[in-house]
């Protein structure tokens, strides 16, 4: 009685991790299959490689190149880079309060004939970085401070595009 | 381990942690609000908003712990019939979706700023709305049944069909690009490294602190009136059962 308890309190416990193994590999199965439809954005460098269809709408996201930004009103017109390669982004309408050279940004639009993208959504993308303006400050002076080089939102946007670069290429 | 099955020897546990979980909970929480909400520094890009990260992380660390928690007890009820570690898993869930609900309207509030946009559908702010269905499904399953067993039995199943999220939540903020930005804290080689300046980490800790000690004090207060509640459940079907026999119409 008591052996028969016991062999199916542990028919049930191998069950219950089987039945998870084989749910976690199909849910990674599956995440695999769609990534290129879970990435929230691409680099100028994806783009560049052509990972995206000419005509289609997508995010693009990197730093905002240094020197690049020129205001025209509403207007708006910058260069996104990933340290790699670069795109230009024109924009109309507000920025978001962390919108500044050397921030991340992930821009919503798509290609025209000339080859600018034409944004219709820009985004600031925060860094996981926090601290009191007298550290950045003093960072800063220390020349230890090196936001948009690689570094801060720069090493956050190449770090997250690192796996899908590396994935196979799915669409020729 | 089959020990705490039994409800009385489970509380008299409970019980004991009871006044040191509350206690914790009001000393963490008088201390760390004021630091967090008007002594911390502000964050050098966030400014005064960087607040909401006290209360926004905290309440998605417990959204985790807490599932985490139910997907435990619902295992342990499933395989070992356990009938503690599915009350557990049931006082928990109601809390667990009022966290997961409060950590998506404070990101809402935090990104509205920010990032210029209150929702994305990105990787980690779906899979996190996704959890929060999840702790719905899971409530409103364990009342579906006429037969509690049952319903207990489909909500446990959903529970631990649910936990392959838990570490696509984690994970997605690394595994794809996300408009979330990663965590906060990093496992290497050198032990957890955190690139959160001191002067903001420790509010941080000290809110993560006192929002687990205010949930293991809930969950023994919410434990208490269950098992309460079904003593009066049995009370009442004993005496229908008396009245009965002793042949009185039980109205």
């Amino acid at each position: 009685m008591i052996g028969a308890s016991k062999t199916r309190k542990q028919r049930r416990l191998y069950f219950v991790i089987l039945g998870l193994l084989g749910l976690g590999v199909g849910t990674a199965l599956v995440l695999t299959a769609f990534q290129d439809n879970i990435v929230f954005f691409w680099s100028p460098t994806q783009v560049a490689e052509g990972k995206v269809a000419p005509e289609q709408r997508f995010r693009v996201g990197g730093l905002v190149e240094n020197g690049s930004v020129v205001k025209n009103g509403e207007n708006v017109s910058f260069t996104v880079t990933d340290m790699n390669s670069s795109m230009k982004v024109e924009y109309t309408g507000l920025l978001p309060d962390l919108f500044r050279e050397g921030q991340g940004i992930i821009a919503e639009g798509r290609i025209d004939s000339k080859g600018v993208f034409v944004a219709s959504e820009v985004l600031a993308k925060h860094d996981e970085n926090y601290m009191p303006r007298e550290v950045a400050d003093a960072l800063k002076k220390s020349g230890r401070w090196n936001e948009g080089q690689g570094k801060g939102a720069g090493e956050a946007i190449s770090e997250g595009l690192k796996p899908t670069s590396t994935a196979p290429a799915a669409n020729p | 381990m089959h020990r705490f099955a039994n409800p009385t020897q489970f509380m008299r546990i409970a019980n004991a942690i009871y006044p040191w979980v509350a206690g914790l909970a009001v000393i963490l929480f008088v201390v760390g609000l004021p630091i967090a909400l008007v002594t911390s520094p502000p964050d050098y890009q966030q400014g005064q908003t960087v607040r909401i990260m006290y209360i926004h992380v905290s309440s998605a660390w417990l959204m985790m712990m807490i599932y985490g928690i139910v997907a435990g007890g619902s295992a342990a009820f499933l395989i070992w019939r356990h009938p503690m570690a599915n009350l557990v898993a049931k006082a928990s869930a109601p809390m667990g979706a009022i966290f997961t609900g409060l950590a998506l309207i404070t990101g809402m509030l935090w990104g509205q700023p920010m990032w210029g946009t209150f929702w994305v559908w990105d990787a980690r702010l779906t899979s996190t709305l996704i959890l929060f269905f999840l702790y719905l499904g899971y409530i409103a399953l364990n009342d579906a049944f006429e037969d509690s067993e049952r319903g207990d039995r489909a909500a446990a199943i959903l529970a631990l069909v649910g936990s392959v999220n838990l570490p696509i939540i984690h994970f997605s903020v690394e595994w794809w690009n996300t408009l979330h930005q990663p965590s906060i804290m990093k496992l290497s080689g050198d032990g957890v490294k955190s690139s959160v300046d001191g002067a903001i980490l420790l509010p941080l800790f000290l809110m993560m602190g006192a929002f687990t000690m205010y949930y293991l004090a809930v969950l023994v207060l919410r434990l208490r009136s269950e098992l309460l509640a079904a003593k009066i459940r049995n009370a009442r079907m004993s005496q229908v059962a008396v009245d009965a026999a002793v042949g009185q119409p039980a109205e």
